[in-house]
């Protein structure tokens, strides 16, 4: 294939990874910039999405796109309910120390995984996509659906950025993220905010996941990539930073897709983790982070 | 976890619990021990990128246990097996093995398939000095890689399964191939054999593009099937399969692409009917054992089928949309019943004819077709551990698959690398 062709295959790839790694990503970095949690549980809540996905286009009749988007709505508020539970039995009860945390969220990584393979089973199990359309290009084609994703992901961190910026609820959260004493001085209920945070930040998952699942299936171990990426991903842009975040995404997916094309995955993957130690070294805040006070 | 898998198991333990403790050579249980049960070990893979295949081999393990059991057990005892999953992970494999042999009192293990699995699997079970046969194809054992106590008399290795289709391919659908796999053992066996056949009749693979076992993701690598490619070979494994084929559908679109011929592992526990797969139809696969119901098909697989619970087109009959791993599973069926003829022929009793029973296996030259080997007859070589059965490929035609071709067991015959009964036990 000439190299036109190949690199137009190539950023469509990496699109799709990066709209669906930045939508990951924006909950990670949510919760740790306002709750200063590192949520390694954060790919279960992916997975968890993925499977809710799936039970929800099995029970709902009718047309694929009545099924999905039913999934796209129930599956992110189900596993966003999950999280806001984990956090008020779990978290609050730990009082956000920060190992004790770490400790608590592998644990309950292994607990949503444990529990899907036992509810969902060990099968991957593939999701119908709301449309099956192919864009035929001259040399090779192209999933519609693909494209809708990279849109429906930009459309709803759009949505994300916009809730952050312009509602009252955006304003609490930055109020509590920079300066959580004052926060409460102001007759902010913190708690609060800490549990709807950690919810959202899950339900963003779920979300991306909901997004993904028509493309590559539903499974009890398809955490482990996002959470890595995901990670990756934050520590590049900044720790809470959502342009950060944004752009690491797409530099990351971008990078990981067009490398992989031309060399191979795991190629795209040593350049990735290479990038991310070159940041830590020269930038240790991140990209777009501010210095630690 | 799979409980059920377990429970009999526990269950049965205590009952026999007192017959058994730690008495592998005291004179009292072996005269105790006539109408004691066998117990058999089955590594399966219940979780982890394997699990859609152990879930069916532990289905077609506990029918042909029922047939076997029904039929008198083996030498008039009855058989008992002990599920254990290994996670499709080597570090676990080992200790899977270790735990059947040491705490769970097997006689022997069998059932394994993935190739990096067993490999790791296959060294520990030559410590322990307990007989192991494995169902995973890979090439492994008939190269001289493993060793004396492992066998593989249920299933054709990948060498011969490729030697055998290569005249075909070559003379039918092309000579200049390109190859996906995934990187591991499996693969690479797929790789190095099916180019060496393939030259040997004068074709050429033009490109050899790896993929790893736990990918999700394939449309990257297709860019790399180069443009004058005659037959794109496929060959996936891992819970991602689907997802494969329909991004190899949705890569050609409308336009045009070469023949495509795969091996039914791309496709294993999949429908071939479902949506996103319409480009198959008139793509070539190779199957083991047919997934459809063949017209053709004799008693013996009738029978088979009918015991494992698998309807005519392949999938469970209590639900058409739980696809089988069909062309695969028969191979722990027959790998049973193999078992059963050599602790007969040996004379089993305990632990102590664990050396006879492999010598037992390796006198035996052939299996012939009929309810113990429902695939069809096979040859055995002993002094390479490996079982040579007859091949099928067929074609997608009208969303089902049908057999076009079926290899001669000569086919797929190639010269000894190792004589495993000059080593030492």
């Amino acid at each position: 294939m000439a190299l036109g062709p190949y690199l137009l295959l190539a950023a469509i790839e990496g699109l799709v990874g990066a709209a669906v790694l930045a939508l990951t990503a924006v909950g990670l970095s949510l919760v740790f910039g306002v709750m200063r949690v590192v949520n390694v549980a954060h790919g279960a809540f992916f997975m968890l999405g993925a499977v809710a996905a799936w039970f929800v286009t099995q029970a709902v009749p009718g047309p694929p796109w009545v099924g999905f988007a039913v999934a796209l709505v129930a599956a992110p508020l189900s596993v966003g309910a999950l999280a806001v539970a984990a956090d008020l039995l779990v978290l609050r009860r730990l009082d956000y120390a920060p190992e004790p945390t770490i400790v608590a969220t592998i644990g309950l990584l292994y607990i949503l995984q444990a529990l899907a393979l036992t509810g969902f089973g060990p099968d991957a199990r593939p999701v119908p996509a709301p449309f099956e359309a192919v864009i035929q290009l001259p040399w090779f084609g192209v999933s519609a659906y693909k494209l809708a994703v990279v849109g429906l992901a930009a459309a709803l961190l759009g949505f994300v950025w916009l809730g952050l910026a312009r509602s009252r609820a955006g304003l609490v959260m930055r109020a509590t993220r920079s300066d959580r004493a004052m926060a409460e001085a102001f007759g902010i209920d913190t708690g609060r905010v800490y549990a709807l945070t950690f919810g959202a930040g899950a339900a963003l998952a779920a979300v991306a996941a909901v997004l993904i699942v028509p493309i590559s299936q539903a499974h009890y171990l398809m955490g482990g990539d996002p959470l890595l990426l995901a990670f990756i991903v934050v520590i590049l842009g900044g720790l809470g930073s959502l342009r950060g975040t944004v752009v690491a995404a797409l530099a990351i997916g971008l990078g990981d897709g067009i490398a992989s094309v031309f060399f191979s995955p795991t190629v795209g993957k040593i350049v990735a983790t290479l990038l991310v130690a070159l940041v830590l070294v020269f930038r240790p805040q991140g990209l777009f982070g501010r210095e630690a006070a | 976890m799979d409980r059920r898998a377990r429970l009999p198991s526990r269950r049965s333990l205590l009952q026999v619990g007192a017959a058994l403790a730690g008495a592998a050579a005291l004179p009292r249980f072996v005269q105790a021990q006539s109408a004691a049960p066998v117990r058999l070990g089955v590594q399966v893979h219940l979780t982890g990128i394997g699990a859609a295949y152990g879930r069916w081999y532990a289905r077609t393990a506990r029918a042909a246990l029922e047939v076997l059991n029904a039929a008198g057990g083996i030498g008039g005892r009855p058989v008992e097996l002990v599920f254990e999953d290994d996670a499709t992970d080597p570090r676990r494999g080992a200790e899977v093995v270790e735990k059947l042999a040491t705490q769970a009192g097997c006689e022997a293990i069998f059932g394994t398939l993935f190739s990096n699995v067993v490999i790791s699997s296959a060294a520990r079970a030559g410590e322990l000095r307990i007989p192991y046969l494995v169902c995973s194809e890979g090439h492994h054992v008939a190269s001289g890689a493993l060793n004396r106590w492992t066998l593989q008399p249920g299933i054709t290795d990948v060498k011969s399964q490729v030697i055998a289709m290569a005249p075909w391919v070559a003379a039918n659908l092309g000579r200049r191939v390109a190859m996906i796999f995934p990187d591991y053992a499996f693969g690479h066996d797929h790789r190095d054999f099916f180019s060496e056949a393939i030259a040997a009749r004068g074709g050429e693979v033009i490109a050899r593009i790896a993929v790893p076992p736990t990918e999700t993701s394939f449309t990257r690598y297709l860019p790399r099937i180069p443009r004058d490619t005659e037959v794109l070979y496929h060959v996936m494994v891992g819970p991602s399969v689907l997802t494969f084929v329909k991004e190899l559908g949705t890569f050609y679109g409308r336009g045009g692409r070469p023949e495509i011929f795969g091996f039914i592992d791309s496709l294993e526990g999949v429908d071939i009917a479902a949506p996103g797969l319409a480009f198959l139809e008139g793509t070539h696969l190779w199957e083991g054992q047919p997934r459809y119901l063949q017209p053709d098909a004799p008693e013996h697989e009738t029978f088979y089928r009918a015991s494992v619970g698998v309807g005519d087109s392949g999938a469970a009959q209590e639900d058409p949309r739980d696809v089988s791993t069909y062309a695969h599973m028969f191979s722990v069926w027959e790998t049973l019943f193999v078992i059963k003829r050599g602790m007969e022929a040996a004379g089993y009793r305990g632990p102590a004819d664990r050396s006879a029973l492999v010598e037992a296996i390796e006198a035996m030259e052939a299996f012939p077709a009929g309810r113990e080997h429902p695939q069809g007859d096979k040859l055995f070589n002993g002094r390479t551990h490996q079982a040579f059965g007859h091949q099928h490929i067929s074609k997608v035609e009208e969303g089902r698959l049908a057999v076009v071709h079926t290899t001669s067991i000569e086919d797929g015959l190639y010269p000894d690398e190792v004589d495993y009964t000059t080593r030492s036990f």
